[in-house]
């Protein structure tokens, strides 16, 4: 089931022609004959999940949002993506800028927006003018402006770029970000809810949670929350990486299961050269790797699906979860000692620096899975990586904190023996691959479902 | 006025009423003794400062007396006010304890091991709490960041290498100075406090940034006998001046002034900011008013060898030798023992340099 | 080289600051440190960063803090050409070590260098958001995705050809 990328394929759907022409910003034309509250009501009755990360509730977020008399308030679409494995808001927004606009300014229009900002990444330099392009052309169609469609409402769309830091796309920095400064979170309270951008009652909301907005008033939020399961709604966007024969970004209804979706050829196309699977990350790279055979099956035995709920069953004991939907395959030739170094490395470099348990634990942990990833390492190195990870989770100002501790924890929880064998086998490890092992039993046969 | 109900908040099972915007530490504090706990960033007259070191880290076992869910995770209690018939745990939370410790071990990682000859020796709050919190040994097996020693103006020597990140300098320039001229540059663990290009901090009030500054990172260069804070003997003072309330702490050994600093309340933060005139340039005892030996920090090292403890305190705080012995602390050295800058019996002139760091090996 | 935008530059100067509230200035900040570096020598000298302050009313310190913060800006001197190897998870899996490895080798610099001709600068950086389509490079404005020995070959040719003419 597509919602989003329906017409992805359509020939100059990135242009504003094709894409009007194909149903194009009719939710704008619906939405203006509703008030402001219906359609957060719509939304609610979605059942629409942020699709960044976090999965709080969409339209709940939007009814928490101050209105102070005489106060301006803003909509900030989150467009930041840099969690590793992470690249469906790129996806959207280089091939479907329309339907971004589209949802920004139905957005706008429910939160009483009249400056809209799109935060993106510095690094999506060339979706910049895709973007600036698309709102010029929306403008000249008379989508953007004073008085839209003769509503009274006014509303303009800016681009704003960011410079390279992952950490910008936690709300409170990109909010510090906008306002021209360093990227440090802000201590919360405050709530963006309440004072966010230049102390301004703001909303902050991911590209795809904006742009599923579009078929939430095309088709009324009780038809969109059938789709699905359970609270789970709607369609959800997965990137896929790693080691799959066809990594891309795939839009799925969040009923399929993860093995279908590994080795079905409409999705990953099973992994390549024969190999076969050895982990999984399915949800960006801060949520917890889970081996092959916790993927497939739930600890208590169930078919693991593709949705909020079932891949957060166990907890992080034998669960992981959804997050942003980065989805990172690892075959059996995978080092999980490497890829978590890589990880570790990421978060240091992206730490802001402000809080103490984050700004030293991050480097600290690097440093030691460094050392044993180069056969350099202890065996107390495994426990003592264990307790730093632990003395960083939920004591630091942002989660970025418990982003970097996570992969960690979860790779020692689940690979020990991975770690310990590159220990006890500095030059071996240096040489080959430790391989599969014990927990990818049951494994399923290459080309199976 | 009065109309204000205060709400009663119960720390470490003793209860208080504080007003209604009272933060979980400034209720502790008005409590005392061991139940506040240790701020390495927090400051009460610096805007915005805290939540950034997470030493004050305390747990909400009681969100109020509406909504009596306990908070899900530690929280900073510098930044997170108080809710009538809140329930917090500091020292009696053996979870607050094991992430402090975590805490001070990460601030101590990249801190240097140069207490004994560190000009903040016996007034650093690292240390302090190092000696309270942490544990004997490091566990870090990396080679330390280490920065070069910068003056930044005359008066003013930044050793970037013992910054503990805490911010408090860049807000005292932000509010006290109409121009900041340093700040933090770089991100993460590279982060650093800087001028980018070597300028001199100037303006009246700059002097400052020295006495919030909780390590030994930023220090007087006017300060004669460095490191040697150990013998001098503090004194309550004040003059007559034109730009600030010239109410000032001087370091003396005999008639000798050593170093001018503001006075610090029992909790290490300034009573008045002071400028730079009464700091780095009235070094003469004509130059002041002396009102007598001033009360010293019950957290302070110095304490422990000059002053008893202050009435009212929840414990009475065993000698710092006694603590250090069996203990053996690296990063904690016993100067009084081992240099003869504590003997008063010794002339200045005759002491060979300040000890150093191999002495503790 | 003087440090000053050109009129059409600064007329886009006005247009961007216009984007933000009257008074909030500074949240123009980031796009004109962008502006600057690509006009000024693909890095920014304190000069240029003090332009940039002048033309935002607001403190040097307060560009130096965020010049630094964000890892797009260089504040040193940089290769005509930055080559940003992404290094992370997702590509590391699927070779982007040995493309680093190849770049060090062929070019005879190391992670950080720049070439004696002043022509290559291999950065190696984290997670580029091109993790389906690893192992990637950033190159100025664009990506170069699913990049092989042979394509690295045929770009640092092809740059090496532009620079001669
Ligand atoms: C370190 C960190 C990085 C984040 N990066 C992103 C990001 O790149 N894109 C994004 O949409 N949300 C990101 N988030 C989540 C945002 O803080 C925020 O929850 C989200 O933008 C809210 O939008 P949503 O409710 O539509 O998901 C990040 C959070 C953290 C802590
Ligand atoms: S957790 Fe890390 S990124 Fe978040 S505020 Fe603290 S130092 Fe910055
Ligand atoms: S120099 Fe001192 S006051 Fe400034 S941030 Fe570092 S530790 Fe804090
Ligand atoms: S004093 Fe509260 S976090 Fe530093
Ligand atoms: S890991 Fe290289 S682009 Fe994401």
């Amino acid at each position: 089931m597509k919602l989003l990328l329906q017409n992805a394929h359509i020939e100059g759907i990135r242009f504003y022609d094709a894409y009007r022409k194909n149903g194009g910003y009719q939710s704008v034309e619906k939405a203006f004959k509703m008030s402001t509250d219906a359609i957060v009501e719509e939304v609610k009755k979605s059942g629409l999940r942020g699709r960044g990360g976090a999965g709080f509730p969409t339209g709940m977020k939007w009814s928490f949002l101050a209105k102070p008399e005489g106060v301006p308030r803003h909509l900030v679409c989150n467009a930041d993506e840099s969690e590793p494995g992470t690249f469906k808001d790129r996806y959207l927004m280089e091939f479907l800028p329309h339907l971004l606009i589209e949802g920004l300014i139905v957005s706008s229009y429910a939160l009483g927006s009249n400056a809209t900002y799109i935060y993106i990444r510095g690094e999506y330099a060339w979706i910049t003018d895709i973007l600036e392009q698309a709102i010029a052309e929306a403008k000249q169609n008379g989508w953007l402006g004073k008085n839209i469609l003769g509503s009274g409402f006014d509303c303009e769309i800016y681009v704003h770029r960011g410079a390279g830091a992952y950490i910008c796309g936690e709300e409170t920095a990109l909010i510090e970000s906008l306002e021209g400064k360093r990227g440090n979170p802000r201590l919360k309270p405050p709530f963006p809810a309440i004072q966010g951008v230049w102390m301004r009652p703001t909303v902050v909301n991911n590209v795809e949670t904006l742009a599923a907005i579009v078929p939430i008033i095309n088709m009324g939020g009780e038809e969109y929350a059938k789709i699905g399961v359970g609270r789970s709604t709607g369609t959800k966007l997965l990137s896929v990486c790693g080691n799959v024969n066809k990594p891309g970004v795939y839009e799925i209804d969040m009923t399929i299961s993860v093995e279908e979706f590994i080795y079905s050829d409409k999705y990953c196309g099973g992994i390549p050269n024969g190999k076969r699977l050895k982990a999984c990350i399915p949800g960006g790279s801060s949520v917890p790797i889970v081996p092959a055979n916790l993927l497939f099956k739930t600890a208590k035995g169930e078919t693991r699906m593709m949705n909020y709920e079932s891949l957060s069953d166990g907890g992080f004991a034998t669960g992981t979860m959804m997050g942003s939907g980065g989805f990172i395959v690892l075959d059996e030739d995978q080092c999980v000692v490497r890829h978590t170094m890589t990880l570790a490395r990421f978060y240091n470099h992206e730490s802001c620096g402000q809080c103490s348990p984050c700004r030293e634990g991050t480097g600290w942990m690097y440093k030691i899975l460094k050392n044993i990833e180069n056969g350099q390492g202890k065996l107390s190195d495994i426990d003592l990586l264990w307790d730093i990870q632990r003395r960083i989770e939920g004591n630091t100002i942002c989660p970025l904190g418990d982003a970097a501790a996570w992969p960690v924890a979860a790779a020692i929880r689940h690979f020990r023996d991975e770690f310990e064998w590159h220990v006890l086998n500095p030059e071996e490890s240096q040489r080959r691959n430790y391989g599969i092992a014990h927990y990818a039993d049951p494994l399923p046969m290459v080309g199976a479902v | 006025m009065s109309e204000v109900q205060n709400f009663k908040v119960t720390i470490d099972n003793i209860t208080v009423e504080v007003a209604p915007g009272t933060t979980i530490l400034n209720a502790a504090r008005a409590i005392g003794g061991e139940v506040a706990p240790p701020a390495m960033c927090y400051y009460s007259k610096l805007k915005d400062s805290g939540g950034k070191c997470r030493t004050c880290l305390v747990e909400v076992s009681k969100g109020s007396e509406k909504d009596p869910r306990p908070m899900p995770k530690l929280v900073a209690s510098c930044r997170t006010t108080v809710m009538d018939g809140m329930e917090v745990k500091n020292i009696t939370s053996e979870k607050v304890l094991d992430a402090r410790k975590g805490i001070v071990e990460m601030l101590l990682i990249n801190h240097p091991l140069d207490c004994p000859v560190c000009d903040q020796a016996g007034e650093c709050d690292l240390q302090n709490l190092s000696y309270e919190h942490g544990s004997e040994k490091t566990r870090y097996e990396f080679k330390r960041r280490t920065f070069e020693k910068e003056d930044i103006g005359p008066y003013i020597q930044l050793h970037m290498t013992r910054c503990i990140m805490c911010f408090r300098c860049v807000y005292t320039a932000d509010q006290l100075t109409d121009k900041r001229e340093h700040g933090i540059l770089d991100r993460g663990d590279h982060a650093q406090i800087s001028t980018l290009l070597g300028k001199s901090l100037d303006h009246d009030f700059i002097g400052n940034v020295i006495d919030v500054c909780p390590v030994g990172a930023l220090t007087d260069k006017t300060f004669r006998f460095k490191n040697r804070v150990w013998f001098a003997k503090p004194v309550d003072a004040h003059r007559d001046c034109p730009t600030c309330k010239g109410k000032v702490r001087l370091w003396m050994r005999g008639e000798e002034v050593f170093r001018v600093t503001a006075r610090k309340d029992e909790w290490g933060e300034v009573e008045d900011f002071i400028c730079n005139d009464c700091r780095f340039h009235k070094k003469e005892t004509k130059d002041w008013v002396i009102e007598g030996p001033s009360v010293v920090d019950r957290r302070s090292v110095i304490a422990q060898g000059h002053y008893q403890g202050k009435v009212g305190m929840v414990k009475e705080q065993p000698r710092l030798i006694d603590q250090v012995i069996g203990k053996a602390p690296k990063l904690l050295m016993d100067i009084h023992s081992i240099s003869d800058v504590n003997r008063p019996d010794v002339d200045l002139s005759q002491i060979e340099g300040p000890a150093h760091s191999d002495d503790f090996e | 080289m003087s440090i000053k935008f050109s009129q059409e530059q600064l007329n886009k100067v006005q247009e961007v600051i216009a984007r933000y509230p009257e008074g909030k200035q500074k949240s123009a900040l980031i796009p004109l440190l962008h502006m600057a570096q690509d006009t000024f020598g693909g890095w920014l000298d304190a000069p240029v960063m003090d332009y940039v302050a002048e033309l935002l009313h607001i403190l040097p310190i307060e560009v130096y803090e965020v010049a630094t913060f964000y890892s797009m800006f260089n504040t040193k001197p940089v290769g005509k050409h930055l080559l940003e190897v992404c290094r992370t998870g997702p590509c590391m899996l699927n070779g982007s070590d040995e493309i680093i490895d190849y770049i060090k080798s062929k070019l005879g610099i190391n992670e950080g260098e720049t070439t004696p001709d002043g022509l290559f600068t291999l950065k190696p950086v984290e997670c580029l958001g091109a993790c389906g389509y690893a192992p990637m490079m950033q190159l100025g404005k664009n990506f170069r995705e699913h990049l092989t020995k042979e394509k690295v070959d045929a770009l640092i040719s092809e740059l090496t050809a532009k620079a001669g003419n």
